[in-house]
């Protein structure tokens, strides 16, 4: 019995030693495959009509051509893809592009302005979450037939309702005009849907990487076009894998199992910074962390209440730790960066000033109010001090846990109380986010939009001089720091960690401007 | 050590507990009570385990006296500090003192398995004691509906329910206490089936009780002792799926000091501050270990065969 | 005959049991069912049809109907957060988690039961001590905290083993699933080095797993033995010099192995739902995994997929033992 003992015993050592110094000596990734740890759970769809979300955005930047897109070296510029040039006629509602000759799509079809009208008609006619930033031009499902219009195979022609200010409809156009192959969603559309639910979780792109799997909440796998008009990319194919414990990103990137780590927290990202095997590559997003204050609810609706929360949170002791290299106190809603965004931060911690202001709104001892929050490090910690700081005033915030589609689905719907999260500009225009806080959907969902509110930011859209829009956005975001319904916390940088021998990953000011192909693995 | 104690003059009590004919029937049943105590308080590790479990109770019971800071309110610019000194299993990433909020996750536990055990004990007494009291279809009915919930998966269950409830501490112990009744239910069976046909429950049929008052009054008190005993060997397991709920985020709401809910908490920082969920981890494991020590002892003086 | 429709009968009705209980748990939901399916931007007339689609307009037993109709011809429903079927989605994880049982269990199993019996023979010495406490810590760790400080210690520090997932991170969606089963994958693809990364994975949650098994196996084997060493037929061998060792592992084993493969295929049952922790912290995309993932998503008509699946696992293990145990034991004939 103990002679059997000891053998099984040193047998299953054995066969552990011989294992485990198998795994040492194996090469931790693919030479040719760009491994990078995501969270990616808030991809939900693959439909360009109908991407929206952070992660899914990123994608269709990678698979797709845009006609314009954003240069991301330098955001205020355009840069052309699939168009080959553009013109605006003298009344300024006609625009003409240019379709660029000898692009291919994946399938091997060649993209025309057929392929970028049915396009266009699509994403208007399915009318999905992003379809607002077409249709506020006064295209509609009706009429985008008749306004889109092929004048020959390579010329397209756009008639919009009125005269806008051309960057406002490019910087638009940069996010919504992604080229889908006709041919090929057409041959796979079912009871009149546009292809949608077969584009849902298949590709139909002509950009520098194809789709070649995808599991939701699990993995997306892309692989180089080597037909890209631009010039196949030099990595073959990259892995994204959803991993939600930003721990485990950390600890697979420090061991070499993956070559980037998208998601790391402030305190792991001053960890990394000390590896020597490890860069860390960051910019300045146009997205904001805020929390959303329902004003139905019969707390948050009183605006000293609003101020008084704005006097909860600890900036300073957050920056310094939690954000520390991912994000920067910002307290209004246009990010640094664009036309007339105010910096200032008038806001700090100041207990006694917040119950002040309470005992003014009749709360002296504080209240209960439930807080819908995204199950990540991030977002997890961020409201553990927020709760912290607030108590001390007597306000006592409920945690409600979830995943992000799941926050996402009750705030749309108004059923939170706050809720805590990012908002991302659509585009890089002051009106994208003028429009989301202060009228749709995001003042909508908290239920704070007036049609006076709305006019003013549509009066400031319309604003043809620059310097005086500039004042108008600068007047909007005082408005909001004293009784808007939210407390704007941060404004993110996005901070990649990857390994030294990555180079050549573009991040840039918005998810849809984060680029893989010119990346290289040395 | 018991051997030394009888060697010296016995004090009349325990003259008396260990009388060889008992003048009454509690006298009988103290009697066999102290006999497997003494056995019980012979087996060092089961000894070691009610100590464990003593201090958790204490801690649980004094806990503002015990823990040397605020387990809630955090300080960011103490936070992740390492072991030692004023923290002596450091801070968490809000800057909370561990130690501190290990001693009150105290009362979350215990306050967990006590819940569960009022909950869980009484569905199993009522639904056995009918079965084995009434029999026929009803017991037919009954046993095999028991039967289903013994052959379901506990963990799994418990967590389908405590997700479809929500989280939050009655919602645990609910989920919990759904899942854990059956074996509860197979012993009161067992216990009514030796009593039913008593002497003395036939008397109190006789003198005119009602059926009812049979079973609330005679036949389920006589459940109780093995069930007591069922339930504690049952806290190891329940204290392991609390805390796995917690670790999924199904259990305390925040801020209130949980230790699964802490683990998880402590995983973004495994790496550099290892402490954050190393600690409470321990406390799960030594609680745990305590009650199936006990638990192990018990074993040991109720089926000596086994032992 | 007789015993075996009956035994048919009662799993018939333990599955029935497993079945009203998830469907009330998916009536329990707080939130309302439609309004998870449809999303936010959906009129009244999307809403109303959504509800019909789902039978939510009929009477509650029409629906229980349904809903055991469905789930009989192997349609689990459709996950909220990815619009897939549930059960292939059940289907694609599950080899995962076979393989991590499997392999837990194999590993409970070869030093479990001769653990078990060294305890037995040394009952009340120092090694019966031992063995019998390392089964209680066994029991009374927290497996997901173990599997974390098991990553810190043999991946982190000491960099002995592979970390989370199945592959190493840049492989896993190389390798094609044909059966599912990493190891065997690998192996059908030809690649030996991948093969042995897949092992390399399986060993440090395999161990997790196995150290569970163990504790319970052990324990069993002991308990078992000692019933045996306790019969005549023992001093009888003995007084007729039959070495030890043969009296061991040939007499007594003998006689309790029917019941030893019926505590290991419990032990294999509970490594299954062992598996819901045990994977969220390796990244282990098995049904766990799944089961966790959905939970966070509160996707609840997956999470009770995965919930009926594992229960009728556990079921049919149970009916399974129950069957060998009338078969081989001829003593419970």
């Amino acid at each position: 019995m103990k002679p059997f003992l000891r053998s099984a015993l040193q047998g299953s050592l054995a066969a552990v030693a011989i294992l485990a110094s198998s795994a040492a000596a194996h090469a931790k990734t693919p030479a040719d495959t760009l491994v990078m740890a995501y969270v990616i759970d808030d991809m939900i769809s693959l439909d360009p009509a109908e991407i929206y979300e952070f992660t899914a955005s990123e994608y269709m930047a990678n698979t797709y051509d845009r006609l314009v897109v954003i240069d991301p070296a330098n955001p205020s510029q355009l840069k052309l893809q699939a168009a080959e040039s553009w013109s605006v006629s003298d009344d300024g509602r006609t625009f003409t592009f240019k379709i660029r000759p000898g692009i291919k799509f994946h399938s091997g079809n060649d993209l025309t302005a057929e392929d970028v009208e049915f396009s266009m008609e699509r994403f208007v006619s399915l009318d999905l979450n992003p379809a607002f930033i077409m249709t506020q031009f006064g295209l509609t499902k009706e009429n985008v037939k008749d306004k889109v219009r092929v004048k020959d195979p390579m010329t397209l022609e756009v008639e919009l309702d009125a005269a806008y200010a051309p960057s406002f409809f490019l910087n638009c156009l940069s996010f919504t005009s992604v080229v889908v192959d006709k041919d090929l969603v057409a041959a796979n559309e079912a009871n009149g849907d546009w292809g949608h639910e077969w584009l849902k979780t298949n590709g139909a792109g002509s950009g520098p990487f194809t789709l070649r799997s995808w599991q939701p909440n699990e993995s997306l796998v892309l692989e180089a076009n080597e037909n890209y008009w631009d010039g196949a990319p030099e990595i073959k194919r990259v892995l994204v894998r959803n991993v939600t414990e930003s721990a485990t990103q950390q600890l697979l990137l420090q061991k070499g199992d993956i070559d980037i780590a998208r998601n790391l927290t402030g305190d792991q990202l001053a960890a990394v910074k000390k590896d020597p095997n490890i860069k860390l590559q960051s910019y300045p997003k146009a997205t904001l962390w805020y929390m959303g204050l329902n004003v139905t609810n019969q707390h948050l609706g009183n605006p000293d209440v609003r101020r008084a929360m704005r006097y909860l949170v600890d900036y300073d002791g957050l920056q310094e730790t939690m954000f520390n290299g991912t994000g920067i106190k910002h307290q209004t809603f246009l990010p640094d960066g664009q036309l007339g965004a105010d910096n200032s931060t008038p806001y700090t911690l100041d207990v006694a000033k917040a119950k002040e202001l309470l005992t003014k709104a009749g709360y002296p001892n504080g209240f209960n109010v439930t807080i819908d929050v995204t199950n990540k490090s991030e977002a997890r910690e961020l409201s553990a001090s927020l709760q912290n700081t607030m108590a001390q005033a007597g306000i006592n915030l409920v945690i409600k846990m979830a995943d992000n589609k799941t926050t996402l689905t009750k705030y749309r719907a108004s059923e939170h109380d706050i809720y805590l999260g990012q908002w991302g500009s659509d585009y890089q225009d002051p009106h994208s986010n003028a429009d989301g806080f202060l009228n749709a959907p995001l003042a909508k969902r908290n239920q704070w939009a007036t049609p006076e509110m709305e006019a003013r930011v549509m009066a400031a859209r319309d604003e043809k001089d620059a310097t005086k829009r500039a004042q108008m956005y600068m007047d909007l975001q005082k408005l909001q720091l004293d009784e808007g319904p939210y407390v704007i916390l941060f404004q993110q940088v996005e901070t990649i960690a990857l390994r030294k021998n990555v180079d050549g990953f573009i991040v840039g000011p918005t998810f849809d401007l984060d680029l893989y192909r010119d990346v290289v693995k040395n | 050590m018991t051997d030394w104690a009888i060697a010296v003059t016995p004090p009349r009590w325990r003259k008396w507990l260990l009388a060889e004919t008992p003048q009454s029937r509690l006298q009988a049943r103290l009697s066999r009570a102290y006999l497997s105590w003494v056995a019980f308080a012979r087996n060092p590790l089961a000894m070691l385990g009610l100590v464990i479990v003593a201090i958790l109770v204490f801690c649980a019971v004094f806990a503002p006296w015990v823990a040397p800071h605020n387990p809630i309110a955090g300080d960011l610019g103490n936070r992740l500090v390492a072991p030692g000194g004023e923290h002596w299993l450091g801070t968490d990433q809000q800057g909370r003192d561990i130690w501190s909020r290990i001693v009150y996750g105290s009362r979350t536990t215990l306050l967990i398995i006590f819940m569960v055990a009022i909950t869980a004990a009484p569905v199993g007494i009522v639904i056995g004691a009918t079965a084995g009291y009434l029999g026929g279809k009803v017991e037919a009915v009954l046993m095999r509906l028991t039967d289903a919930f013994l052959a379901f998966p506990k963990l799994v269950l418990a967590l389908a329910f405590a997700a479809a409830l929500g989280p939050g501490i009655e919602n645990a112990v609910l989920a919990i206490a759904l899942t854990s009744w059956p074996p509860y239910a197979r012993i009161a069976r067992a216990e009514t089936l030796t009593v039913r046909g008593t002497d003395y429950i036939a008397a109190a049929r006789i003198s005119g009780a009602s059926g009812m008052r049979i079973l609330i009054g005679h036949i389920m008190p006589m459940c109780m002792p093995s069930l007591i005993v069922r339930v504690s060997l049952d806290m190891a397991g329940v204290i392991l799926i609390a805390a796995g709920l917690g670790f999924l985020g199904l259990g305390v709401a925040p801020p209130q000091p949980e230790w699964g809910a802490m683990v998880s908490e402590g995983r973004s920082q495994i790496l550099e501050q290892w402490w954050v969920c190393t600690y409470p981890g321990v406390a799960i494991f030594i609680v745990s270990l305590g009650f199936n020590l006990i638990g192990d002892g018990l074993r040991d003086v109720l089926d000596p065969r086994e032992g | 005959m007789k015993a075996a429709l009956r035994l048919i009968l009662s799993v018939a009705t333990t599955l029935l049991g497993l079945l009203l209980v998830t469907f009330i748990i998916a009536r329990l939901l707080p939130a309302d069912p439609v309004l998870a399916v449809v999303g936010d931007h959906a009129s009244e007339s999307t809403i109303e049809a959504a509800r019909i689609r789902l039978g939510l307009d009929k009477p509650i037993l029409v629906q229980f109907w349904i809903y055991l109709t469905n789930v009989l011809q192997g349609d689990l429903g459709e996950s909220v957060r990815t619009g897939r079927p549930i059960a292939s989605e059940l289907a694609r994880v599950f080899p995962a988690t076979l393989e991590l049982a499997t392999l837990g269990t194999l590993i409970g199993v070869v030093l479990g039961v001769p653990l078990g019996v060294w305890a037995a023979v040394r009952k009340d010495t120092w090694i019966d001590h031992m063995v019998r406490f390392f089964g209680l810590i066994g029991y009374s760790v927290p497996i997901f905290w173990l599997g974390l400080m098991g990553l810190l210690v043999f991946y982190a520090k000491l960099d002995w083993l592979p970390g989370p997932g199945r592959l190493d991170f840049g492989y896993e969606e190389i390798v094609t699933p044909v059966t599912g089963v990493m190891t065997i994958d690998t192996l059908i693809a030809g690649d030996f080095d991948l093969f042995r990364n897949a092992l390399a994975h399986l060993i440090l949650p395999a161990s997790l797993l196995g150290y569970f098994s163990l504790a319970y196996i052990s324990r069993m084997t002991r308990s078992l033995m000692l019933g045996q060493l306790r019969q005549e037929y023992i001093l009888t061998a003995r007084v007729k010099g039959v070495p030890e060792r043969r009296i061991i592992w040939k007499h007594a084993m003998g006689n309790i192995l029917v019941p030893l493969l019926t505590v290991i295929a419990l032990s294999y049952g509970n490594l299954l739902e062992g598996s819901v922790l045990t994977e969220t912290v390796f990244a282990w995309r098995g049904l766990g995994l799944y089961i966790t993932d959905s939970i966070f998503g509160q996707d609840m008509p997956a999470v009770l997929g995965g919930t009926i699946v594992v229960g009728a696992i556990f079921i049919v293990i149970n009916m399974l033992t129950d069957v060998a145990y009338r078969v081989l034991d001829p003593r419970a004939r």
